[in-house]
């Protein structure tokens, strides 16, 4: 809810929606309203909804989906100039110049993120309508899911921060709620609690920089802050720029606030996959563009985006190449792969658009492979140890094919989807030039290469080579609900990199909302430039180096003993360890600090007042006698002080 | 009416002695007359018609004004434009007005279907309340099922006088309207079925102490009279901008005025219930019969209101720098004292009192704001707090003992009825957070109105005592609800009669109103209330037709 003056809301208004205008933007809202209204009806209707509960909550984000498909169109069919629609929803009162309302934005950025958000988020209902068919908690987890991409539309479809934080909490919420969603296991109850503290601390980092907003800049609605930008004081900037950026490294699992997402694998598949592919890690690279106009004006804060984003791509990858658990290395490679985005989006309005668009494209190729991953684990008795897979292409066709087809995506085979926004990102970071364009370019190959290593290392291990199955597993392709989401979606992972990037597509679209110039991309350009061949280069280096290390030779059932390097990623870079070191020993001795003075000083002041409060309400209740006379008396000296004041004026 | 030759001049035209009887606009005078014709064909029923179908018909005429009343002050919205005076000048019909009599009305309505409500066949009234409680006598009238259907016509005559309170553009005829509003009211409040002579009880001091208001009320009268040379209140406020009447023409008039302001603000302080003047409110609420109590929290404190804000803003509008130290000084005494009282509150009833009088002390914030949103905020805030604060009575007369089944006051023993009724104990938790001024309910809204108005007018010392006095009231709403959802019964708790139509038709009113009022504030802030123009008076949006309107010079 923004809480602005209305004058300055004058400056830089986008052009407002209105009814005559279309009945499908102008009813925005129903976006988010579907899914919400699906969380509210299972949650409260109980147990009667159990038998249509989750096809409702299935069919509620398809219907967002398709509405989100008509306001595409109604978008696409103004002037590319006319695309940021301001959509007011409720205005709760205004008094005097003061106005407390909602107000929804749909531009070519939103519009994006909730096509990308409802369509993966519709496909993971359809699949977890056979993942968790046996589940005897299907109605609240379905509940949860619709309550979780309710909150991410919120979160992308805010024309201000406060309502963005609105959204920002609803998926931390929702998230919590859905890691913990087999809260009887430890695991999963402690991963949920982790996941929410880690978070926490991001979020600080966002209602901060929101509060110096509304305090220095007077504003919190995006066209208000960003108009205020050019005026504002550089140190300002720098200290928004930081905080947004500590509050996106919360949300989308950036260094140093990375140590949730491995743990939250405890949450069920579906959830992994709606975690990493369109929800919730994608949340810190939306803010970062986003609030673009401000990252602009802050260099420092631009550079330490890059920084945090190319650090946690390679970390991220380090720890995808040790890990033995499939989903704890596609959790790697989420990190990876947002890092890579966080980078590309702290290049600037260059980087914007190829940040989003491998953004939408990781969402298809990513919720393919852990859909897939589900899949396997689903026929393997629920084991996630890759040493315990092998040889399953044969058993689980569909499955292989499409992630397959998802794996050769992402690390950027050519012509398909990842290759096309990989090398955005690449060309993009290569062209700011100079020596850090130098820097983070070699970062970004360096990440394609550890990505096509654990990748090829993930396929050989899950599909490929020698059977290394426990006793009574017995792997079985899954059930059609869950194989047509998946191959539905490595549709996309093939052929939507090559829809939004040929003709420059989806850049021209979203340039004019990002405020970027539309970048031009080259197929025989990117194929022969220094940095694309360099990109194939790598590709095959990675792949021919897990083929040696995964297929040539045998792998064993256990983890052979590690060296210091395979130690430490395999230990997620002792990042827990880390975590414990600076925050959490030190945030215990100060809990038990603030424990002392809250019951020495605050509670005896809060004590002491409410004693005052006690002793004189008795007091004052004395005078309150039943007797007709004493009120009278008490009238008669309220005219005497009705009277002095009359007389003597202050 | 009242000769005016004080002085040599020719008096105002519009106010002249008349020979000619007074032309009367009997369209606009329609809801007065509706009420009050219906209110003695009432006491004609009450003599001639039937016994046994008496009580039917009497809440059928009863509903049936109330219901007309409200249409034609609807209709005439449209119909007044800027606003007019009728009767000779003696009563105002604008925007304003009609917003406070159509909250009345509505109030009221919602009220009747308290009082009207029975349970095991017999209402909240004594049988007979001549006979000495505890007398044969009155057993004998208990057992013979004898009822006061009086009291229906008391009501409607009392209605009348809260229709008329905000609307008199004459101190005479405010007078005469408080008088028809209170004296049903001292005798409506000695009716209760149980715990006769505490109620016989309030009623006394209700009739003594308001008596005594009365005084200072009338003779404050007297002095503006001596004051301005009238008691209409436009000739009023022109006097007091030129200094007087004519006598006063070297400027000693001053103390005449001081006097009037003091004495009149005395009289309606008392009304509203201010701090020092609100030592009734408590024993009163109590004592009486809740449907009556739901009534004067309600209705009363519209009424009251309306004529106070009418006469601080119009009569005495242009001398603003006189009285506003003076209401300073009561609406913190108000907003403290009132707050800290309630805290050891233990009666529910005592409690509501006491929250009535935190209440009038927030509304006296807006009154001296002294601006068109002042008056906006406290229109508002009057209109919220009326519905919430019937639908917690109306929660009050269902909760009653085990033995007797007598209301049960006592707030400790309420401890368990959020299980036991959870969805009674919700609707009274809402009214309490509105009360509290909890966003997303009405009362939050209102809350916002008249104190952003009062910081508006640099009264911002006021808002912080406000704001401070707030959060102790929070504390005593918050108590209960701790009390009903979060403690166990100890021994027997409470019973809860089941609501029966009428009672959970009242419930549901305050809880929709509550949350419509609170959630879509805006179609009652934009359309209903009135808007400012910068640096306009709130005497421009009531008309008192002697003093042009300012800003239209």
């Amino acid at each position: 809810m923004a809480v602005t003056r209305h004058h300055a809301y004058l400056a830089a208004e986008p052009a407002v929606a209105t009814a005559a205008d279309s009945a499908v933007l102008s009813n925005a809202w129903l976006l988010i309203a579907l899914p919400l209204a699906g969380a509210a009806i299972l949650l409260l209707g109980g147990r009667r909804t159990n038998g249509w509960g989750p096809l409702l909550a299935t069919a509620l984000p398809v219907g967002s989906f398709v509405w989100a498909v008509l306001a595409l169109f109604e978008l696409l069919g103004r002037d590319a100039a006319e695309r940021s629609v301001s959509v007011p929803v409720y205005e709760w009162f205004a008094a005097g110049d003061f106005s407390a309302r909602i107000n929804l934005l749909v531009d070519p950025l939103s519009i994006s993120f909730v096509l990308l958000i409802t369509f993966v988020g519709s496909l993971i209902h359809v699949y977890s309508l056979g993942y968790m068919a046996e589940d005897p908690g299907r109605r609240r987890f379905f509940a949860y899911l619709n309550l979780f991409v309710a909150a991410m539309l919120v979160l992308v479809l805010a024309d201000n921060f406060v309502l963005l934080f609105l959204g920002w909490e609803g998926v931390g919420l929702a998230s919590y709620l859905l890691i913990g969603f087999w809260q009887y296991k430890p695991a999963a109850a402690t991963a949920a609690k982790k996941a929410f503290l880690i978070n926490r601390v991001g979020d600080i980092g966002l209602l901060v920089a929101i509060m110096i907003m509304f305090t220095v800049l007077g504003a919190v609605s995006f066209s208000d802050v960003f108009a205020a930008v050019p005026g504002a004081g550089d140190g300002v900037l720098l200290a928004i720029g930081l905080l947004l950026l500590l509050g996106a490294c919360g949300k989308s699992a950036q260094l140093p606030l990375q140590a949730w997402l491995l743990d939250a694998m405890e949450g069920p598949t579906p959830v992994s996959a709606l975690i990493h592919a369109a929800t919730m890690v994608t949340a810190g690279v939306y803010l970062i563009v986003r609030a673009g106009p401000i990252f602009e004006g802050a260099p420092v804060a631009q550079t330490a985006v890059m920084t945090v984003g190319a650090a946690t791509m390679l970390a991220g990858g380090i720890i995808a190449s040790a890990k033995d658990d499939i989903k704890k290395s596609l959790a790697g490679s989420t990190m990876s792969q947002i890092g890579m985005m966080v980078l590309a989006a702290g290049l600037g309005p260059v980087g914007y658009v190829a940040a989003i668009a491998h953004l939408v494209t990781h969402g298809f190729f990513k919720a393919g492979l852990f859909l897939g991953a589900g899949s396997v684990m689903h026929g393997m008795n629920d084991g996630v140890d890759m040493r315990g897979y092998g040889g399953l292409a044969s058993k689980m066709p569909i499955t292989f094919a499409t992630f397959g087809l998802g794996y050769l995506a992402i690390i950027g085979v050519p012509f398909l989807s990842g290759w096309w926004t990989k090398e955005s990102i690449i060309s993009a970071t290569f062209g700011i030039g100079g020596t850090a364009g130098m820097v983070f370019g070699t970062a970004v190959i360096l990440g394609a290469a550890l990505t096509a290593f654990y990748m090829s290392r993930m396929v050989f291990m899950t599909f490929l080579g020698r059977k290394r199955w426990d006793e009574g597993v017995h792997p079985h392709e899954s059930p059609v609900s869950m194989t047509a989401p998946m191959v539905v979606i490595s549709i996309g992972s093939v052929f939507l990199g090559a829809f939004l990037v040929l003709g420059d597509r989806f850049a021209g679209f979203l340039a004019p909302a990002v405020g970027a110039e539309p970048h031009h991309f080259t197929v025989g350009h990117a194929l022969t430039a220094p940095y694309g061949l360099a990109a194939l280069a790598v590709l095959v280096l990675g792949v021919a180096l897990a083929w040696f290390a995964y297929l040539r030779k045998p792998v064993a059932r256990t983890a052979p003993d590690g060296n210091l390097v395979t130690d430490t990623a395999r230990n997620e870079l002792y990042g827990n360890e880390i975590n414990e070191g600076l925050f959490m020993r030190p945030g215990q001795v100060l809990t038990k600090a603030l424990v002392v003075i809250e019951d020495k000083v605050v509670d005896g002041a809060v004590n002491g007042i409410g004693a005052g409060v006690r002793d004189s309400s008795t007091g004052l209740g004395r005078t309150q006698t039943g007797f007709a006379r004493t009120y009278a008396l008490t009238m008669l000296l309220g005219a005497v002080i009705v009277a002095a004041t009359l007389v003597v004026r202050f | 009416m009242i000769p005016l030759n004080l002085a040599d001049g020719a008096p105002p035209a519009l106010h002249g002695v008349t020979e000619a009887p007074p032309a009367l606009d009997w369209w606009l005078l329609a809801p007065f007359l509706v009420l009050f014709g219906a209110g003695v064909l009432a006491v004609l029923f009450e003599a001639f018609w039937p016994k046994d179908s008496r009580r039917t018909v009497q809440i059928a005429l009863a509903a049936l004004a109330l219901l007309v009343t409200f249409v034609l002050l609807i209709l005439q919205v449209e119909a007044v434009g800027d606003g007019t005076t009728v009767a000779n000048g003696v009563l105002a019909v604008d925007r304003t007005v009609l917003f406070f009599q159509g909250t009345v009305t509505v109030l009221a309505l919602v009220s009747l279907m308290l009082i009207a409500e029975r349970r095991d066949g017999r209402d909240a009234f004594s049988a007979q309340a001549a006979t000495v409680p505890g007398s044969e006598e009155e057993r004998t009238h208990i057992l013979a099922g004898s009822q006061h259907t009086e009291v229906y016509p008391l009501v409607l005559f009392a209605v009348l006088g809260m229709l008329m309170f905000p609307a008199s553009n004459d101190f005479l005829v405010m007078f005469i309207a408080l008088e028809v509003m209170s004296l049903p009211l001292y005798l409506l409040c000695g009716l209760a079925r149980r715990r006769r002579l505490f109620s016989q009880e309030a009623a006394v001091k209700y009739f003594l102490l308001g008596a005594f208001s009365s005084a200072f009320f009338l003779f404050g009268i007297a002095m503006v009279y001596g004051y301005a040379g009238s008691v209409n209140f436009g000739v009023i406020r022109l006097a007091v901008e030129s200094g007087g009447a004519e006598i006063f023409a070297d400027g000693n008039g001053e103390p005449l005025l001081l006097m009037g302001v003091g004495l009149v603000a005395v009289g309606l302080l008392f009304k509203v219930g201010a701090v020092p003047f609100h030592n009734w409110k408590p024993d009163v609420y109590q004592g009486a019969p809740t449907p009556i109590t739901a009534l004067m929290a309600s209705c009363t404190l519209v009424a009251a209101f309306g004529a106070l804000l009418r006469v601080f803003f119009v009569p005495f509008g242009t001398s603003a720098q006189i009285w506003e130290p003076m209401l300073w000084t009561v609406a913190v005494l108000t907003m403290v004292v009132a707050a800290l009282v309630a805290v050891t509150q233990r009666d529910i009833k005592r409690l509501l009192a006491y929250s009535s009088v935190v209440h009038a002390g927030f509304i006296l914030t807006a009154v001296v704001a002294g601006s068109v949103d002042g008056l906006a905020g406290a229109m508002f805030y009057l209109a919220a707090y009326g519905f919430t604060t019937l639908g917690a009575f109306a929660v009050v007369t269902l909760v009653r003992t085990r033995d007797g089944g007598q209301e049960l006051g006592d707030i400790d023993r309420w401890a368990g009825l959020g299980r036991r009724s959870p969805a009674l104990a919700l609707a009274l938790s809402l009214f309490l957070l509105a009360f509290a001024g909890i966003p997303l309910t009405s009362g939050f809204i209102g809350k916002f109105a008249v104190f952003e108005a009062a910081v508006a007018a640099g009264a911002a010392p006021l808002v912080v005592v406000g704001v401070l006095s707030s959060a102790v009231t929070a504390f005593f709403y918050v108590r209960i609800i701790v009390v009903m959802f979060f403690r166990d019964s100890e021994g027997e708790g409470p019973t809860v009669a089941r609501a029966g139509l009428l009672t959970g038709g009242v419930i549901t009113v305050g809880v929709a109103a509550t949350l419509a009022l609170g959630i879509f504030p805006g179609p009652v802030l934009d359309n209903l209330l009135p808007s400012s123009e910068p640096g306009q008076e709130p005497a421009a949006v009531m008309v008192d037709q002697v003093t042009a309107v300012p800003g239209e010079e």
